[in-house]
């Protein structure tokens, strides 16, 4: 297997399919809402200004151009509301991936380690949940949060508690719902990393003086980091963004900012102002993702 | 070059293991001596790797003992046993460097860091990898990983080290090189070993003593040369090496020498001491036959045959002969020096072999 024979003109094509997707897809919205947020908030269809009209010619775009400006992010970098926003996301974020993980590892970790075709059937019972609309998931846990809800029936009729307590719009009901949600993105990763381990790898860290439990810390845990990384970095980073969980199952008083964002466009009608959020949200998420490329360098080179 | 073997490290008595209706391990005694070279010889599935795996602690035994120094660890986990394997794959850890490989089993076993770095030397020297100890398994060629998991299997200096299959990963002409280093450390540490091959030329050429295996079963156990020359069984005869065997009866016996009635022309005359009236069968290995052209009548065990393909092997020519009292047999002839006379399909010719060359088998 020569390096040349790799680059075979149907593989060439399929080699460039990713970044031609990511292009047309990504980089161009991206572009869009980049420029909005540079603009200016206008009363007006569209409701920001300059906005570019390919036709008025070159001199016309050139002078638009001239007209974009920062302003909205110095406006980011000045209001605590949008700031308590990102640092609540991450918070939540980092608090949820790591509920996550900790839930998650003993159960792919249990996965891995059951007979092959009972393998399947564990995954199907993780995917399932996925076959129901997630808007509907998130509803049916309202239903059992809240006031009058399963949770309250159940712990009264238990005589746990005498009164209904207020599940329903707090912080608990929110992270209940994200990692409800966003399990299986855990799960996947994980197991799909620690049913590759060898357990001949297991077998020769205890002939070398290991107990199980031991073999598990120095063998299992390093090996999996890779498909830690993975799981951590599918949760965190749709987290940090999440919008419909805080709003459906939190309160209202602290807000993540996918609902700071959502509220700057629907209901300001503030254009460049939620441009400017997602602009940074992203920039802000390219650290995680960062991290991971530079883990999964590492993991190649070793190759 | 079988050395006396002193007092038992290990005592192997009638153990037996079994994986559901399957006997995998079925009544298996042994002994092995302190620095003694042993290798379990026998084709897949026939319970030497299981066998192997309970030495190791990997599996325990459904009844006997194992005996290590005159204490039973056939219930001793094996991060508790003094006795270390080297994996058929050889199990690295990819994670590590090599030096951590190497040193991983010693941290375990409270050593120093100065001292597990000394040690980690030593090794490292013993199996000629110096300069590549901050490599990872994946960066490294397949004889190097071999050396770095029989160093970090010998770093703890086992008792007794175990090793399974170790070179089957390698290709013929390093696995020859690395067999003869194999036997080299084995001699300069004087530890036992115990290794699992189904390779017959591989156990002759490291053992001291072979054990051979067959359905769970040790069936014989001896030096190479005995073992190659004087076989229990047919079915040993069959499996290490090739062997022509001639069915029949036993007429008389006497003097240390039976005749034996075959369909072939005449009784043939073989060392051994079995009772007359027997049935028995005569094994004779390739080489041990000799070729002669025409039709020779007298010489010991004389037969008349057919050469029916020469094929050429290099060092061997390898004829196949039909007899006229109907078998086929098998003989190989070195290409030895002025050995220009050659044998062709079709020339007449005798075959030949004298009476100590050959065995007489019952079973």
């Amino acid at each position: 297997m020569t390096t040349r024979r790799i680059f075979t003109r149907p593989a060439r094509i399929a080699a460039i399919a990713p970044y031609v997707w990511m292009a047309l897809f990504f980089l161009v919205p991206f572009v869009f809402v980049l420029k909005i947020s540079l603009s200016e908030t206008v009363i007006a269809q569209p409701p920001y200004a300059p906005a570019f009209d390919l036709s008025a010619g070159w001199e016309v775009l050139r002078g638009h151009l001239s007209k974009l400006s920062l302003d909205n992010f110095y406006l980011l970098a000045s209001d605590d509301i949008y700031i308590f926003s990102y640092l609540r996301s991450v918070i939540v974020a980092l608090v949820s991936t790591a509920i996550l993980l900790v839930i998650g590892y003993p159960v792919a970790y249990a996965m891995a380690k059951l007979p092959r075709r009972w393998q399947g059937i564990a995954m199907m019972l993780v995917v399932v949940p996925f076959w129901t609309s997630f808007l509907i998931r998130i509803y049916a846990w309202i239903n059992i949060l809240q006031h009058d809800g399963l949770l309250n029936a159940l712990l009264l009729t238990l005589h746990i508690i005498d009164r209904p307590m207020p599940w329903l719009s707090t912080d608990s009901a929110m992270y209940l719902g994200i990692v409800y949600s966003y399990f299986p993105f855990m799960i996947l990763p994980l197991f799909a990393t620690l049913s590759k381990m060898d357990d001949a790898l297991l077998e020769a860290a205890c002939d070398l003086g290991c107990s199980r439990l031991k073999a598990f810390w120095l063998v299992t845990v390093p090996l999996s980091l890779p498909g830690v990384a993975a799981g951590a970095l599918l949760c965190f980073i749709p987290i940090a963004g999440e919008f419909v969980i805080p709003d459906l199952l939190a309160g209202s008083d602290n807000m993540m900012i996918g609902q700071t964002l959502w509220l700057e466009f629907f209901t300001n009608r503030d254009w460049p102002v939620a441009s400017t959020i997602a602009v940074v949200l992203l920039v802000l998420l390219l650290a995680p993702l960062l991290v991971y490329e530079h883990i999964q360098r590492k993991q190649l080179e070793v190759r | 070059m079988s050395r006396a073997i002193s007092a038992p490290l290990m005592r192997i008595e009638n153990v037996a293991k079994r994986f559901g209706g399957f006997a995998a391990v079925d009544g298996v005694s042994l002994e092995i001596g302190a620095g003694e070279f042993f290798a379990l010889l026998g084709p897949s599935g026939c319970g030497k790797t299981t066998l192997l795996r309970m030495l190791a602690g990997f599996e325990t035994p459904d009844q006997g003992g194992i005996w290590l120094d005159g204490e039973n660890i056939a219930d001793v986990p094996p991060h508790l046993r003094p006795v270390n394997m080297m994996f058929q794959n050889y199990a690295l850890f990819p994670h590590l460097s090599v030096e951590g490989n190497i040193a991983f089993g010693l941290k375990r076993a409270g050593m120093t860091k100065d001292e597990a770095a000394a040690r980690v030397a030593d090794m490292v020297a013993l199996v000629r990898l110096q300069g590549l100890e901050r490599r990872k398994p994946d960066q490294l060629s397949g004889g190097q990983r071999q050396r770095v998991a029989l160093a970090r299997a010998l770093a703890r200096r086992p008792r007794l080290l175990l090793l399974d299959e170790p070179l089957a990963a390698l290709d013929k002409k390093l696995r020859a090189e690395t067999q003869a280093e194999l036997v080299q450390v084995q001699r300069r540490l004087g530890m036992s070993f115990v290794i699992v091959t189904h390779d017959q030329e591989e156990a002759m050429t490291l053992a001291d003593r072979i054990g051979v295996m067959n359905k769970g079963q040790l069936v014989q156990v001896a030096a190479p040369r005995t073992l190659y020359e004087r076989p229990d069984t047919r079915w040993v005869a069959g499996f290490v090496g090739d062997i022509n065997l001639f069915e029949g009866r036993v007429a008389s016996r006497g003097g240390g020498f039976v005749r034996v009635a075959t369909p072939l022309a005449g009784e043939l005359r073989v060392a051994g001491d079995v009772d007359a009236g027997r049935d028995a069968c005569i094994a004779v290995r390739p080489e041990k036959l000799t070729l002669a052209h025409g039709f020779a009548a007298g010489g010991d065990n004389a037969q008349p045959g057919e050469i029916v393909d020469a094929d050429y092997l290099g060092g061997l020519m390898r004829y196949r002969v039909k007899l006229k009292g109907g078998d086929v047999v098998q003989v190989a002839r070195a290409n030895a020096a002025g050995s220009a006379v050659a044998f062709e399909a079709g020339q007449p010719v005798t075959v030949s072999f004298a009476p100590e060359d050959a065995v007489v088998l019952t079973q």
